[in-house]
């Protein structure tokens, strides 16, 4: 590939995310209101979609204001940490043969690296604007993030057994004739249920729980700040459902009749479906009972899922 | 009845002669006056005697008795604080009078006997400036701290044009404001323990768990609950000072909004005290218009509590769908009333129109939908396992301290304890209605939701049988104070033109006594404690509410407990802001 093709893809995949990430704006008040009884968004343009430029411009319009009681550069840099750190990650995403950012060797560990480095934002967001809620929510949230990225890692090492590589390329190609939501189930409720965590969605949304804490760590956010922590948590959504396309539904494999980015984008838009239906449904778990779903089923689990992939995985080569 | 004097004559031969026993009141409740330095071991006594015991303080308020002119015999007094008591053995209320002289009197506290005394002795503190020696903290409740006179003194202005214009100055504000901040001494707590220091949240007065204005200020262990003190009051509208300034039959519309959620249920408690005053005995087809109306209002309450309680818990659909059927109830209200959250459709001696031709119709049709939907939320949220691991085994009280604590309603059915004003005291005709009290065993968030939920089958019963029976006959009792009266003798009669004329222009007069009613409203027991001084006014409207000793115990049972545990707690009380703080 030449130079000018990198840039291309470069540009192309950070113009496609974007517009993705506004675009669940729509689909997300769409959807809801669909589960919910009600119209949502109607008035702007076709069946609302405008509503997302009216955020947007909504969002950049507003008082960007910083509390004076806040740590300034902190409270800066945290809503840039959540939006960097998930537009990183996508780097190692393949969304169809040759379209991809970089294909690392350790994509998945440089995945798994960009999430974990996810926590900074919710910790620092919520210690600089220096309020119990956000505290509360930091605390929260980190405790959160780091437990949940342990079984998230772990559910993955099946996947990288069978196939021998952390090169995202190599896993989608390793799923041409089955894919690994047949051979590794438990791999990816567990990947599923981590990444719900990760990306603090509801049920899992603890560390916002607009019910007990307000808005948690982003509660002195506002403008564009709070503009950077929205659009961080669509990334994220876009992000999860891109990776579980990729490693447990075979990423941009499919039949011919459709181009493989297609694919992906469907596989990846089901799921994104997926993260909203479960919002529209489910009521929020403590944070303690959260933690005990995660030490003591999911890690018990995800071992056991080790053991056995990797008993098998040798008795196959032997 | 018979108990009643075997009690009130034990009283007089332990605590001394002193001990009158008053004329019977209207309400035909065993009432006597006791001197202040007796209340206490005569509390003491009743709640302790067997085999009944009057174990529940149902209500306490004080009284400004200088400007009253018919006093019935009663001592002499400036002010009188007032103790109702409620055996649940006996199913019979007793009522102590303590009569006290001087412009700001003291009176001993029986807050060491009763625990639901201290917000009571409080707001009697906070309306009257009546002291009660011996309360661990007695402090204003209802108005502001920096607020400057007692407002149910009769001295006090209820007018806006008495009071001036209202003015916030910069250092004003800055006082308010400083008066508003917690400190935790006051409240003898500490700001640090041997091991840990303690945080100081606010929830509230504005915080999306609290469903109002609503101030919480808890002190946190990390995550978890030591201790936590309500503030209320910033609903505070001064409904029972409007009572004393608004006619009768004008004071209905104000009922309306002590708990919102009620709706008309709220003119009935307060119409049963005025018609048990003027001696009105309401047809049945007014009984069952009433009893249709308030079980309407009771599922649609239910409906809120449900579908907020769930959003609480953090599921968001709910409450869609649940609005959606709550706004049915709304039309078939809208139809027969006109209005909707607040109908004031109750009038006295009757309801304010017959029912409109089909009303049968729109009842029908939500009688034949609702079942199907009521079916679909409890799988929806009653039998999810996350809504079951966020309100199972949290927010326990066992039926002794629901009673100690002066719990009634859903609440204190949640602890096994089968009993319901409807059933037990029945009021505009609920003996005839086939219905039964739904109970759960654990007294758990969970169970309180169970009650309720089955309440809302139960509702649907009686809904179901007032469609199918409605009697034939007036909407409006033949009585004279009757309002608006009968207009079908004016034009024959003078005297009736001459009744009818005062009693649209003035309101009736309603003759002098003192009579409560007691009603299971969507929350708990109601009840409106009516004083006339034989006047187009009341001279005092008293308004207990379910609301506001529930409240006073969420410190209680959230000890020990999370944040998030908090709000589950909150949801499943069921509490309506303007019924805590009237």
């Amino acid at each position: 590939m030449t130079v000018m093709q990198h840039i291309w893809i470069v540009l192309g995949v950070l113009f496609v995310l974007l517009n993705i990430a506004a675009g669940l704006i729509w689909v997300e008040r769409r959807l809801l209101a669909m589960w919910q009884d009600r119209l949502g968004p109607n008035r702007a343009g076709p069946l609302g979609i405008l509503i997302v430029l009216a955020d947007t411009l909504k969002l950049f319009f507003k008082e960007d204001w910083i509390p004076p009681f806040a740590d300034k550069w902190l409270f800066i840099l945290a809503p840039a940490i959540v939006v960097g750190s998930v537009l990183m990650s996508f780097v190692i995403i393949p969304f169809a043969p040759q379209i991809v950012v970089a294909d690392l060797n350790i994509g998945l560990l440089f995945f798994l690296a960009m999430s974990s480095l996810g926590v900074y934002s919710i910790v620092l967001g919520g210690w600089a604007s220096n309020n119990k809620y956000s505290l509360l929510g930091a605390l929260r949230g980190a405790s959160q993030m780091i437990a949940y990225e342990v079984f998230m890692g772990l559910s993955l090492m099946g996947i990288v057994m069978l196939t021998g590589s952390f090169n995202l390329g190599a896993i989608v190609a390793a799923q041409q004739h089955t894919w690994f939501v047949f051979t590794q189930p438990l791999g990816f409720i567990i990947f599923f249920i981590a990444g719900i965590a990760e990306t603090h969605r509801l049920p899992f949304d603890i560390p916002e729980a607009e019910s007990e804490l307000i808005a948690g760590y982003h509660a002195e956010y506002s403008g564009m700040k709070f503009g950077m922590f929205f659009i961080g948590e669509y990334l994220g959504i876009t992000l999860i459902s891109a990776m579980t396309a990729t490693l447990f539904f075979g990423g941009w494999l499919g039949p011919g009749f459709l181009p493989p980015w297609a694919w992906f984008f469907l596989k990846t838009f089901f799921f994104i479906g997926i993260f909203i239906l479960l919002r529209a449904s489910l009521p929020r778990p403590r944070y303690d009972q959260l933690m005990g779903y995660g030490w003591k089923i999911l890690l018990p689990l995800v071992l056991v899922n080790l053991l056995v992939t990797g008993a098998i995985a040798l008795c196959l080569r032997g | 009845m018979e108990h009643d004097f075997d009690i009130l004559r034990h009283l007089q031969q332990t605590l001394g002669a002193d001990i009158i026993h008053q004329q019977q009141p209207v309400d035909e409740i065993p009432t006597c006056w006791i001197a202040k330095e007796r209340i206490v071991p005569a509390v003491l006594q009743l709640k302790s005697s067997t085999p009944s015991p009057y174990s529940f303080l149902y209500d306490l308020f004080g009284i400004d008795e200088r400007n009253r002119i018919h006093t019935a015999g009663a001592p002499p007094s400036d002010f009188t604080v007032a103790y109702l008591l409620f055996s649940y053995q006996q199913n019979s209320f007793i009522r102590l009078k303590v009569p006290l002289t001087g412009e700001y009197p003291t009176l001993p506290s029986i807050s060491s006997v009763f625990k639901n005394a201290n917000w009571y002795e409080r707001e009697v503190y906070d309306m009257f400036g009546i002291r009660f020696e011996g309360h661990p903290h007695l402090r204003r409740i209802l108005m502001p701290i920096t607020w400057q006179g007692h407002p149910l003194r009769k001295e006090h202005p209820a007018r806006a044009t008495e009071m001036g214009p209202y003015q916030l100055w910069d250092e004003k504000q800055d006082r308010e404001q400083e008066a508003l901040r917690f400190k935790p001494e006051e409240w003898g707590m500490q700001a640090q323990s041997e091991d840990a220091d303690f945080m100081f949240l606010n929830i509230g007065p504005q915080h999306p768990g609290t469903h109002g204005v609503l101030r919480i200020i808890l002190q946190l262990d990390g995550e978890d609950i030591v201790d936590a003190v309500p503030e209320i009051g910033f609903h505070h509208r001064g409904a029972e000072k409007m009572g004393e300034r608004q006619s009768w039959h004008t004071y209905i519309p104000y009922t309306d909004r002590i708990d919102y959620l009620g709706g008309v249920m709220n003119n009935l408690a307060y119409l049963l005290a005025v018609e048990k005053l003027a001696g009105i005995e309401v047809p049945d087809r007014v009984k069952v218009i009433r009893v249709m109306l308030c079980e309407l209002f009771r599922i649609a309450s239910h409906l809120v509590w449900f579908g907020t309680f769930a959003q609480d818990l953090g599921q968001l659909s709910p409450v869609f769908y649940m609005f959606t059927d709550r706004e049915r109830i709304f039309d078939i209200i809208e139809a027969i009333c006109g209005g909707r959250m607040h109908p004031n459709w109750f009038r006295i001696g009757g309801v304010a129109q017959d029912l409109p031709t089909g009303w049968d119709k729109v009842v029908k049709d939500f009688t034949d939908v609702f079942p199907k939907n009521l079916r679909e939320y409890n799988s929806m949220v009653m039998r999810n396992s996350l809504f079951k691991a966020r309100t199972k085994g949290i927010g326990i009280y066992t039926l002794q301290e629901a009673i100690e604590w002066g719990v009634t309603g859903p609440g204190l059915r949640a602890c096994g304890f089968e009993w319901d004003f409807r059933k037990k005291r029945p009021y505009s005709g609920y003996e005839q209605f086939d219905f039964d009290i739904p109970i759960a065993q654990n007294g758990d968030c969970f169970d309180r939701a169970t009650v309720r939920v089955e309440e809302m089958w139960q509702s649907l019963r009686i809904v179901t049988q007032c469609l199918h029976n409605m009697p034939e006959g007036s909407y409006k009792a033949d009585h004279p104070l009757t309002t608006p009266p009968l207009k079908k003798h004016t034009m024959a009669d003078i005297e009736t033109l001459i009744t009818h004329f005062l009693g649209v222009s003035w309101g009736p007069v309603i003759p002098a006594g003192e009579a409560m009613s007691c009603i299971e409203a969507t929350k708990g027991a109601n009840s409106y404690y009516l004083i006339s001084d034989n006047n187009t006014v009341a001279y005092r409207v008293r308004i207990r509410t379910p609301s506001f000793p529930h409240m006073q115990m969420v410190p209680y049972i959230s000890k020990g407990y999370t944040v998030a545990d908090l709000l589950s707690i909150l949801g499943s009380v069921d509490f309506v802001l303007a019924d805590i703080d009237r």
